[in-house]
């Protein structure tokens, strides 16, 4: 456990994937098994830094996400490491069965990256949308499904996934997203939740994943100034979710609030759900997008209209004052 | 009723000559460069490469308009690359679907029913596209549906040539081959670019008429930017029996204005102040032009 951290004015710039692109550039130089795909997505992945720098390591294969994703496999079982960028929509609906079969069910070492995840794309609409990649993924088995919050648990988790040889869907956003760690200053453990709090008793704990860690910890502080005590469960590993930090939480807590840029059934807060009431049984309260097309809107605007902020988390907590 | 019967019938209410037609082409470029500008968001360059497409189909071949959307023989049409919404739309204000203005003022803001890609809740909107790929198989099925039932309807789409990679288009068009589908018209908006580059550097698809020739189409090739060749093409493909046929249309993108005219930076790019009063000085100048002609 640690403290919630002290959180800076905004102002970060970096999107987490101009972070992975800088990543893969280090492990580029060092192993030139390290291959990165686009489909006409290198600019919107950040990728294109990679590409000039590394052309014999690149490939592009136009707009076709399922052969993006059969490529990759066909790469990594001939010794390649794959990293395949494109929007998180396609990559988690288009190339879906490419991703059961030809990445998780054959096994082979591939890493999906999907961009501009969840409502990043705002006003372009549902087809730009992925509020539905979580529950797709995860529900394939062999396939991990990381949603990194910062850009600097997203350098640590790219980093763990280079020395790994199993495929794994990672989504990030569009646009930057405020630090909640530093270089210097990022705790991670592969697989392992990261849990903030000021105290050991908390009165109950918000699990977040991706962009929603960050509004979960200024959420933290904003109930701390009324006297609650909340700690946020940055469960950037969706799966395999760690079991351990929901029921810590589940145990300590009375009140459980999940966040989530995803649709409402199958996602983090369904996992959550399920896994503290077989062994812990809390009140869980869900916090997601609406099973319907999103309001027209950049994602702020969409945060805020389902109360996918800062005050939506902490008047969700206030909200069941029953429970605390 | 006999095909010539049919064009003349849709013809009647688009009287417009194709200079007629350049002009107004010019115009409802203007008018998308304003939504894109108010908006702060839009597709730019395909807008600009789609638009003389647009307008010959809507105001001379296709026989759809507010009037008859709710007659089951209307023609149907699916914009298969979805990203150029704003000059669908423009093209749909015109033909009368709902306010140009009430459009333009709300394009992709909060709330707004006008999204940045084609939405079937919006009037004239048959299917909702985005998500590359996806129109052909859908109008192939609209062919079929069509055939089985012996209605006189014809269907169209248009793709990006970018958008060719997709594998689900080459699935589509095998099916439209298949079956023989001549009440099928697909348009490929050949402007050579998409967002990475030039098209043929990206993934390259010539030669593009003998791939469609090879699938059992019949490919027709012209100036997308000339009326009277994009009109010969919907003529021919009307015409043509027993075949499916596909108007490769080759483009420009951006057309209209030397600041965005074939630049793959221009696919998504909202012009500065300065580069919208270039871009109205060059449509202006356009549209003189298409007075003279
Ligand atoms: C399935 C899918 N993949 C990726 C995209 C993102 N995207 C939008 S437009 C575009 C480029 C389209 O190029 P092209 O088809 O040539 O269209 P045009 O140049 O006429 O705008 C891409 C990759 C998408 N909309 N759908």
């Amino acid at each position: 456990m640690r403290k919630l951290p002290e959180l800076n004015a905004a102002g970060n710039k970096i999107p987490n994937r101009q972070a992975i692109c800088e990543t893969l550039m280090e492990a580029a130089g060092r192993d030139r098994n390290v291959v990165a795909l686009c489909s006409d997505s290198r600019g919107s992945a950040s990728m294109t830094p990679f590409f000039e720098a590394f052309p014999e390591q690149s490939i592009e294969v136009g707009i076709a996400e399922q052969n993006l994703v059969g490529i990759s496999a066909g790469l990594a079982k001939c010794g390649k490491k794959p990293y395949a960028f494109s929007p998180a929509c396609f990559l988690s609906t288009r190339s879906y069965e490419q991703a059961k079969i030809d990445c998780a069910y054959s096994d082979t070492n591939v890493k999906l990256i999907g961009i501009s995840g969840g409502v990043s794309y705002g006003a372009l609409g549902m087809s730009h949308h992925s509020a539905q990649d979580i529950a797709a993924m995860s529900a394939i088995p062999n396939m991990r499904v990381y949603l990194p919050s910062d850009r600097h648990q997203t350098r640590k988790l790219i980093e763990a996934l280079l020395e790994d040889e199993k495929c794994a869907y990672v989504r990030v956003g569009r646009n930057p997203v405020e630090d909640i760690y530093s270089e210097d200053d990022c705790p991670f453990e592969m697989d392992r939740a990261t849990i903030l709090a000021d105290s050991e008793e908390y009165d109950a704990a918000i699990i977040a994943c991706g962009e929603m860690v960050r509004p979960a910890v200024e959420a933290a502080k904003l109930l701390k100034n009324d006297g609650i005590r909340a700690a946020v469960v940055d469960m950037y590993c969706v799966k395999p979710i760690d079991r351990e930090a929901v029921l810590t939480a589940a145990r300590r807590a009375k009140l459980i609030v999940t966040a989530e840029e995803h649709a409402p059934f199958g996602g983090l807060g369904s996992m959550v759900s399920q896994i503290a009431a077989a062994e812990c049984p809390r009140r869980v309260i869900n916090l997601a997008l609406p099973d319907a097309p999103v309001v027209t809107g950049n994602s702020r605007e969409v945060f805020e209209t389902y109360g996918l902020n800062a005050a939506g988390i902490a008047a969700a907590v206030r909200g069941a004052e029953e429970f605390l | 009723m006999a095909d010539h019967d049919r064009t003349d019938n849709v013809m009647k209410d688009h009287k417009m000559t194709n200079s007629e037609l350049a002009l107004l082409s010019c115009r409802l470029r203007e008018q998308t460069v304003d939504v894109i500008t108010g908006a702060k968001t839009g597709h730019i360059g395909g807008d600009m490469s789609v638009m003389d497409i647009l307008v010959m189909l809507y105001f001379r071949h296709m026989n759809i308009s507010p009037a008859n959307m709710d007659d089951p023989d209307r023609d149907k049409f699916v914009l298969s690359k979805g990203h150029s919404v704003e000059s669908y739309y423009t093209v749909l204000a015109e033909k009368g679907f709902f306010d140009f203005e009430a459009y333009k003022n709300s394009f992709s803001r909060y709330g707004s029913e006008f999204i940045g890609h084609p939405h079937n809740t919006i009037p004239g909107v048959e299917m909702n596209s985005g998500s590359l790929g996806h129109g052909l198989p859908v109008c192939v099925g609209m062919a079929l549906a069509g055939k089985m039932d012996g209605a006189p309807y014809r269907v169209f789409t248009v793709m990006g040539d970018g958008e060719l990679a997709e594998g689900s288009v080459w699935e589509g068009a095998m099916a439209a081959g298949h079956y023989h589908l001549d009440n099928l018209c697909a348009v490929v908006d050949r402007n050579g670019l998409q967002i990475s580059g030039r098209t043929e550097d990206v993934m390259s698809h010539e030669p593009l008429a003998d791939r469609f020739a090879a699938f059992g189409w019949h490919v027709i090739e012209c100036d997308g930017h000339d009326m009277d060749s994009l009109d010969a093409a919907f003529r021919e493909a009307e015409a043509f029996r027993g075949m499916p046929s596909v108007v490769i249309a080759h483009t420009v993108k951006g057309c209209g204005s030397s600041v965005m005219e074939d630049k793959a930076a221009w696919h998504h790019k909202v012009p500065n102040a300065e580069e919208a009063a270039q871009i109205r000085a060059d449509l202006e100048e356009r549209k003189e032009a298409c007075r003279h002609a």
